[in-house]
Formats: structure tokens, sequence, C-alpha cells
């Protein structure tokens, strides 16, 4: 079957963006479309003492302007957080609260004060510039090391000292023991740099309210329109679910960053109902650097107990993560339970022990970002392996064998239990792929060129396919991560597959449809995917957190078992055999070892026409599942990067790349290498030019692509990327999730390259040529107290 | 307002146009050609990249009164009839692109530099591919296959500039 399970088939749905025909939710305009545009705090952390639209107001053209206050009167709901933690001490955490437009207190840079809708989006953003707002200045907090501090200013009245919440996890008693026995401690002071998600598609919202039937459809670019509409409707009453149609049309990218309801689509949707016309808000870039939900932003100081044979027996990590102003949808789960629960890395660890202080900062709302906790975990643990070894005097590779885990499923010290993995296969096969024997050959011949060569390593095991609903729930979730499916078959034996997970790059339309091409043997070709409108599909949680395979797939993996029973049914009957004997491939219902055979169209029409079905049959062939994972599906990689460092002028070549992952199994392979490549170059990204910076007094300075380094495509390498294979046991393919482990496992592969080359590990991220030529010249100066 | 005639996609257009509208806006708003994408505010992204009188501009960067009596070319006019251009069958022979976004930029500055390579005999090395992607972003490839698409339409445009000949 070319189609089916494993094949490298090309996309399907590449034909419409290659043409310029894709349906972006800013390529849509309703008749008679109004824009909007926002008024934004200029400062971090201000009282509003008055806002004056009369100028804007007055202008021809000019629609409506809006205000917080007003949005408050009319009943809109305040922005939720999904996920509750309790910390250490037992008490709920404490979350500031978000109103979708400023009523009193602007806390970030951007924070919504007015909308203003206008004839044209020109025209609205002029009139924005006349709102005349005032402001008393308050001081601001801007860092997480500094929220905690006693002088730090408070961005909300009900958070004492910005702490939201310090939750731990894991055995301090034991941990403490193990570490005062231990033969060596290693201990890390890092950042982790906060960072803008950038999918290339700006953010989007077109609302219509349809005042005849009292109804809204919300056009938005969204990486989950069920939790979206879900959300508008239950907490920010925006409108019942049944009377809100949440449509995610071609998005451009999401990256977590469009996982979450933001208050221009709140605001949209009610300025349609207050202007009555179609609103339409299109961010600009600097908009989108203001207001979407940054990721990362941790300070940690990390310590690991080894015993004299490099064998690990405690770990201890202290952090503080930065939530920005506000908390967002999963705020509170990033920092915790995708993040302290992988502390054990791809290690056999006896003893682990953390805490987490989450805390607001007048800063834009950091929430997940491709990986979510898991690549903070992952570049603390391989910084801490790289510096360990190199203290202990090992090769940074053997110290990670000593430790790995080695028997499946593992149970850690921090809740998850590992399904299944070889960790040592993968770090062979990447050893291999990037020929390590030659490394010092290759660094003796780049030092006669005068570049220091280094080589650096990382391994990480993620948990993915998010998640076990029951599990979620009781740890805090707000929702179940299960997903949900329909399969109908056409009387034309044709199939749609509508899921509840969303595409913004991932290729649904073509690896949803190879399962029932391999299920059916059908032609690819004659298998529609449908997804991202909730009057269309039933319903679902989305896609992030690489879970539109172990679990979306699973969900139409159950659909389709039960289409192909009722199949099967209806072709024994039709053909008089039993229904054990009949096998569906190639197109094909037969009866196995006779001649006797029915093209699927026919089963599709006898199903249609029911004018001869078995004895109480209902007519039809349509099935709907829902899939709740039994446990997380946990990927794992090895991934080696080899750098070039100018020690002139600290630039940084990345010369060749590595990874070596196992996603279980793999429907697309064309497709996984093409996430791999994307994860990894975030990675990079993040490791050498990425890094959001405000300043003391909260002002963003990193605002557009001339301040904020993206990377490009002179700056990365091609890549060169295998896969291993152990299925998960936990869903019916033994899928494991892809999305995300590029952009989880490249930091630490990359810096860890760059201490090999330099010589000292006094690094953080992002490691910019001034960066590294600073540590350069720091390795060389002669130690000053002594 | 003035009054532009150019050649749009081999058509002729003639608009009223504001000084101040931009040839993406003019595009997208005015002709509702919407595969030409705006990523950013600050000429950084390439996702704007059309052709103007045969060479890549930045359609975010241009005003459309600049460009009375210009020949313009948008990814909507690069396939001939039902025949994919050779850019745009690379990009899905290679897995070119993810969300599609940054693809009709890419695909025009591919276009672009292959042109241009090819007119001064010159060989698009992958590593001239990469230099030459410099005004173009793409957040979900890695580039990976952006570079063996743009490298594998090279030779088949060479192989039909030769035919044509
Ligand atoms: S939109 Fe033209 S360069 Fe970004
Ligand atoms: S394919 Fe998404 S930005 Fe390039």
């Amino acid at each position: 079957m070319t189609d089916g399970i494993g094949a490298r088939v090309a996309r399907k749905e590449d034909k419409r963006f290659i043409t310029g025909k894709g349906k972006y939710t800013d390529d849509i305009r309703m008749e008679n479309q109004a824009y909007a545009a926002f008024v934004r705090s200029p400062h971090a952390s201000a009282k509003v003492t008055g806002i004056d639209a009369s100028a804007a107001e007055a202008m021809e053209g000019v629609i409506a302007v809006h205000t917080g206050p007003e949005l408050k009167a009319d009943g809109i709901g305040d922005i939720i957080t999904g996920w509750a933690i309790t910390s250490k001490d037992g008490n709920p955490m404490q979350c500031g609260v978000w109103n979708p437009m400023v009523t009193e207190f602007a806390r970030y840079v951007g924070d919504a004060v007015a909308i203003v809708v206008a004839e044209s989006q020109d025209l609205a953003r002029r009139a924005a510039e006349k709102v005349s707002v005032s402001y008393d200045e308050l001081p601001a907090t801007v860092f997480a090391d500094h929220a905690l501090e006693t002088d730090a200013h408070q961005v909300h009245e009900n958070v004492p000292g910005n702490l939201i919440f310090n939750w731990e996890i894991g055995d301090e008693e034991k941990t403490d023991a193990a570490m005062s026995g231990a033969h060596h401690v290693t201990q890390i002071d890092i950042t982790n740099n906060r960072l803008s998600p950038n999918a290339m598609e700006p953010r989007s919202a077109v609302a219509v309210y349809d005042e005849a039937e009292d109804h809204y459809t919300l056009y938005t670019t969204s990486q989950n329109p069920h939790v979206a509409r879900l959300v508008l409707s239950a907490f920010y009453q925006v409108a019942p679910e049944h009377k809100l149609r949440v449509i995610a049309p071609d998005v451009g990218g999401g990256f977590g960053s469009k996982i979450y309801i933001y208050p221009e689509e709140i605001a949209c949707l009610w300025a349609s109902m207050k202007t009555g016309r179609s609103v339409k808000w299109t961010s600009d870039r600097s908009e989108a650097f203001m207001t979407d939900a940054h990721g990362r932003d941790h300070v940690t100081t990390a310590k690991m107990g080894f015993d004299a044979d490099g064998k690990i027996v405690g770990f201890h990590v202290d952090t503080i993560a930065n939530i920005g102003a506000y908390v967002s949808l999963f705020a509170t789960a990033t920092p915790t339970y995708l993040y302290g629960t992988l502390w054990s890395g791809t290690y056999d660890i006896p003893a682990i022990y953390g805490t987490v202080r989450a805390v607001h900062t007048n800063t834009v709302p950091v929430d997940a970002y491709r990986g979510a906790g898991r690549p903070e975990a992952t570049y603390m643990i391989e910084r801490m392996m790289e510096t360990a070894a190199r203290e202990m005097g090992m090769d940074p590779a053997e110290l990670r064998r000593r430790n790995f885990v080695k028997e499946f499923p593992y149970q850690t010290q921090v809740l998850l239990q590992y399904d299944s993995g070889d960790y040592d296969a993968l770090l062979d096969m990447a050893q291999d792929a990037a020929n390590v024997s030659g490394f010092a050959a290759r660094k003796a011949e780049a030092a006669g060129r005068g570049k220091l060569r280094g080589i650096g390593y990382s391994t990480f095991v993620e948990a993915c396919g998010l998640a076990p609903s029951a599990a979620a729930g009781s740890l805090g979730a707000g929702v179940g991560l299960w997903e949900s499916a329909e399969v109908r078959v056409n009387p034309v034996g044709t199939v749609e597959v509508l899921t509840g997970c969303h595409s913004h790059g991932q290729g649904h339309e073509t690896t949803f449809a190879q399962l029932v091409a391999d299920r059916f043997g059908l032609p690819i070709d004659s298998v529609s995917i449908v997804h991202g409108d909730t009057d269309k599909v039933q319903f679902g949680m989305g896609t992030y957190g690489s879970r539109s395979g172990p679990v979306g797939m699973s969900a139409v993996m159950k659909a389709l078992d039960k289409v192909e029973i009722k199949a099967k049914q209806i072709a024994a009957h039709v053909l008089e055999a039993s229904e054990v004997d009949i096998v569906i491939e190639g197109g094909e219902a037969k009866v196995a070892g006779t001649d006797k055979t029915m093209g699927w169209h026919e089963v599709g029409l006898a199903a249609y026409t029911a004018h001869n079905l078995p004895e109480g049959m209902e007519p039809g062939l349509k099935e709907t599942s829902f899939f709740d994972p039994v446990n997380f599906s946990f990927p794992s990689g090895a991934l080696i990067c080899e750098v070039e460092v100018d020690p002139d002028t600290g630039v940084t070549e990345i010369v060749q790349f590595t990874a070596a992952d196992d996603f279980g199994t793999i429907i697309n392979p064309m497709i996984v290498e093409g996430q791999v490549h994307g994860g990894i170059t975030q990675g990079i990204g993040q490791a050498l030019h990425e890094g959001v910076v405000y300043d003391d007094s909260g002002q963003l300075l990193t605002g557009s692509y001339m301040d904020y380094q993206m990377p490009r495509a002179a700056d990365v390498p091609s890549y060169t990327v295998s896969h291993g294979c152990t299925p998960s046991p936990n869903n019916p393919l033994g899928l494991k999730g892809c999305g995300e482990a590029g952009a989880i496992g490249a930091p630490p592969a990359v810096i860890n390259a760059i201490i090999d080359a330099i010589g000292t590990d006094n690094l953080q991220m992002p490691a910019t040529p001034q960066a590294v030529w600073t540590a350069l010249q720091s390795a060389k100066m002669p130690m000053a107290a002594e | 307002m003035n009054n532009v005639k150019m050649t749009v996609n081999g058509k002729a257009v003639s608009r009223d146009v504001p000084d101040t509208t931009l040839l993406s806006e003019f595009l997208r708003e005015d002709l509702r050609l919407t595969g030409t994408h705006v990523g950013c505010d600050t000429s950084q992204c390439g996702a704007c990249v059309v052709h103007v009188d045969g060479r890549a501009v930045k359609s975010c960067t241009t005003l459309a009164a600049s460009l009375d009596g210009a020949d313009v070319t948008t990814i909507e006019g690069i396939a001939n009839g039902g025949d994919l251009h050779p850019m745009q069958a690379a990009f899905n022979t290679h897995h070119g692109l993810q969300c599609g976004f940054c693809t009709p930029g890419m695909i025009m500055s591919g276009i672009d530099m292959v042109n241009r390579f090819q007119a001064d005999g010159k060989d698009l090395t992958e590593e001239a591919i990469r230099e030459e992607l410099e005004g173009n972003i793409c957040r979900c490839t890695g580039y990976h296959n952006i570079v063996k698409a743009i490298e594998d339409a090279a030779g088949t445009m060479a192989d039909m500039a030769k035919a044509a000949e």
C-alpha cells in the first residue's frame, strides 16, 4: 500500500499553499467589513486615570470606541487559567485578575485599554492614536529573580510578594540525605531565556454577529477552536456554545502561541455585537511581540550528587518562573507538571526534589511555547551532565550512558512512568551518524584555521500525547485532554475523517488520510480530512503537546475499528459469508479463500440504500469515537552538535547537527523529519540568537525583527536525522509524537558544544558573539582571588 | 489619490490609490490576491515577496503609486494554467512547506535567485541558496527542505531553459 502507514507521501494540502490559495484568517473579508485597532498601554505599570476618545470618535469613518469598564459592565468575564496549582504549604495558588481590557491598572506594555472600530484598518489605527489616555505611572517589576525581593513592586493587589505559587515535587528528605552522602556535587546556576514564539502568520480574528439569530461566528488563528468556543462561552460569557461557531481556517504556525484565547478575540466578538458589524483585527509584528504569550523565562539553581563511579545519587532543583502580568491558560501547568515531572531526564535518579516559584511581573504573559516546560527541564539536566562530566574528568557521553534508564516501564521519582525506550541505541546511532570518532581530527583541522571546534551532546525524554484526562484532572487541570474523531464513509465509498485536532503546518490532511488508506487499501485521494470548525467537528481539544498522533490518530483508529466491523457485517451479509471470513484490503471486501468480492464503494452504497442489511442493523456507515490515553507517550532522542567558534569575534557557526530520535511508529517519515528540522532550528534560535529583552522599566526592547534575531537559512546547517523505534504501548499505533523534540533537545547540544570549544561553562543563552567572546575572555583571565 | 495602471499576473489593472497604499495592501485588499502575505512591519521576513518587472521585491515596502506601468507577478500568477511552476512542484516534492505562510515569498524569492544565477552563469550551491534567503524567514521548516526544493527546481529550470533554446 503506497499511501499507507510509513510511506513518504507528498502532502495533499500543499496545492493551495504553493499556488497562493491558502485561506488564512486575514484573507477573509465579510460584507460590510469593519476593522479594529487597540489602544495599548505604553507603560509597564500604571493606573489609568482617564480616557478621552472624543477626537477619535469625531473622525469620519470611526464607528465606535469602547473601553475596558464598558466591557466589564456588559458582563464579559475575566480571562481564566486552566490549571490549578497547589503550593507546598497546601494553599491554592494566587492569581491576579485579568480583565480582557484594562479597567483600572495597566500591567504590561501592550495591555489593551480600548478598542477602536472603523471603516478601514488604516483609519482604525490612526483613530487609536487619537484616543487620549491619562496614566499615573507606577513602579514596574520586570525580572523573575527580582519579583520576590521585598523592594519589588507588587503587580496585583491580591498576590502578596508577587508569588503565585511555591510548588514542590519529589522527596525532600530523601534527596537531602542522598546529596549529603554524595561523593561529588555539581551546582549550576542557569537562566532559560525568554522567547517570542513568532509564528509567521500574525494573530487575527474576524468576529461576525448575526442579530437576527443572536448568533456569533469567530474566524480566528487558533490551534484549538473547540477549546476557544468552550472558554469564550463558559467563562467569558460572550455567547452560549450553541450560539457561537469558531472556525480556525488555515493557520500559519502556532508553536503554542495560538492555543490561548486572547483579549483581542473577546473584544472583537463583543464589539461586533455592540456595533452590529463584522469586526476584523489583525496583529502586526510589533503588536505580536508585545502581546503574544512569550515562552520560557526561568532562573534556576540545580545541584546534582554523584557517587564515586559517576552514578547520580540525587538531584535538587530550585526554579523561579516568570509568568508575566497575568496567568495565561496553560501558564501554571508549563513550569510544573510539564517541567518538574521531567527532571529525571533519560536517567535513573533515585532521589529528586525541587521547588518552582511562579511570579507575576509587569511583562506580557508567559505560557507554553514549543516544548513547554520540557525544553527548560532538558536544558537544565543536560547542562548539568556536561558540567558534571567536566568536573569529574569523565567523557560526557560515557557519564550519560552510565546513568541511562535501561529498563521499561520506568517509574521516575517525579510522578511519570516512562513507557518504552532504548537510550543507548539512540546515542549509538547519533554517534555513528555524527562520526564522533573523527572529531579529534576535525578539531585539529579547525585549529589550523584558527577556529575552536567543539562537540556537544544532549539526550532527552519528553512526555507527549497530552494527556490522560483523569491524571490531568487529579493534578489540577480544568479540562480533559482526550480527543475525538468521526469517520464517515459516503455512499460512493469516499471517506471523510473529522478530527478535533487542528493542523497549522503539521500535515494532518495527509497523515490522517494515510491511516484510512492503510486500513482499507483506498487511494489517499478518496479520503478527506475535516478540522477546525466547531459546526462540523463534534468536539476536540486541538493540537499542541505533540498530541495529534498519539491521541488524535488513536481516536481515528478507534472509529475506523467500528467502521470496519460494520463494513464486514454488511459484506458478510451481502456475500453470504461469515463475518470472520471477510477481509478488507485493496479497496475491496473479500471472502477469504474464495473469489467472492465486493468493492468498497459497494459496501458504502449497501449501507446507505439499506435494501439488504443484516436484520436489526441501522443504515449508514459512519462512526464516532473518543480516545482518552492511559498514559503520556515518551519520545526520546540523542542529539550531537558540532560548532566552530571564531575566538576573535565570538561568532559561533554550527557546522554539523545530528539527531537520532525515537518517536515510536512513524506514519510519514518525510513529515516527521520536517518537524525535527523545524524544532531543531527553533532550538538553535534559542541557543544562539533569540531573547526577549525588557529594560528595567518594563519597556520591550525587542519589538521587531530588527532587534529579535530569528534563525535564518544561513544560520543553520542541513541536518542529519535518523530514527529508532520502540513503539509506545499506550496507544493503538504505538505513536509517541515528534512536534517538539527538536526544540527540546537542541539548545543544550548547541551550548554544550560551545562550552567544549571555548573551555568554560560560564555561558548563558542566547550565546551571541558578544556573550561567547566575553566568556572566552573570562576563561583566559587569571583567577582574581588567587 | 493616484491613478495607477499595471499588469498583474498578465492582466491589465487600473485603480485609484492613496499615496500611502503599499503594494502588499493593493494586491491583498484591492485586487484580493491574498496569496501575498504580510509577516512583519520592518521589511525583514519576505512573506510578501512578488516580482516587479521580473525582479523580486518586498511588496510591504513598495508603494503601489510608484508602480505605474509596472509588470507585477504574484504567487497566483506563476503556474502555467494547470501546470505548476517547477519551483512550486519542488516545494511539494521536497516538503518545503509546513504552515504555508512563508511559502509564497519563499517560492518567489527562489525563482528570482535561480533566474539571476542562471543569467550570470553562476552555480547555485547550497551555501549560495542559504545566503540568498537572507530576506526570508520561515519558522516551521528549519530551511532544510526549502534549500533542497530550490536546488532541485534550479536543475529543472535550467533544463527547461536549455530545451527552450
Ligand atoms: S511583510 Fe514584507 S518583509 Fe515582512
Ligand atoms: S512554512 Fe510556516 S513559516 Fe515557513
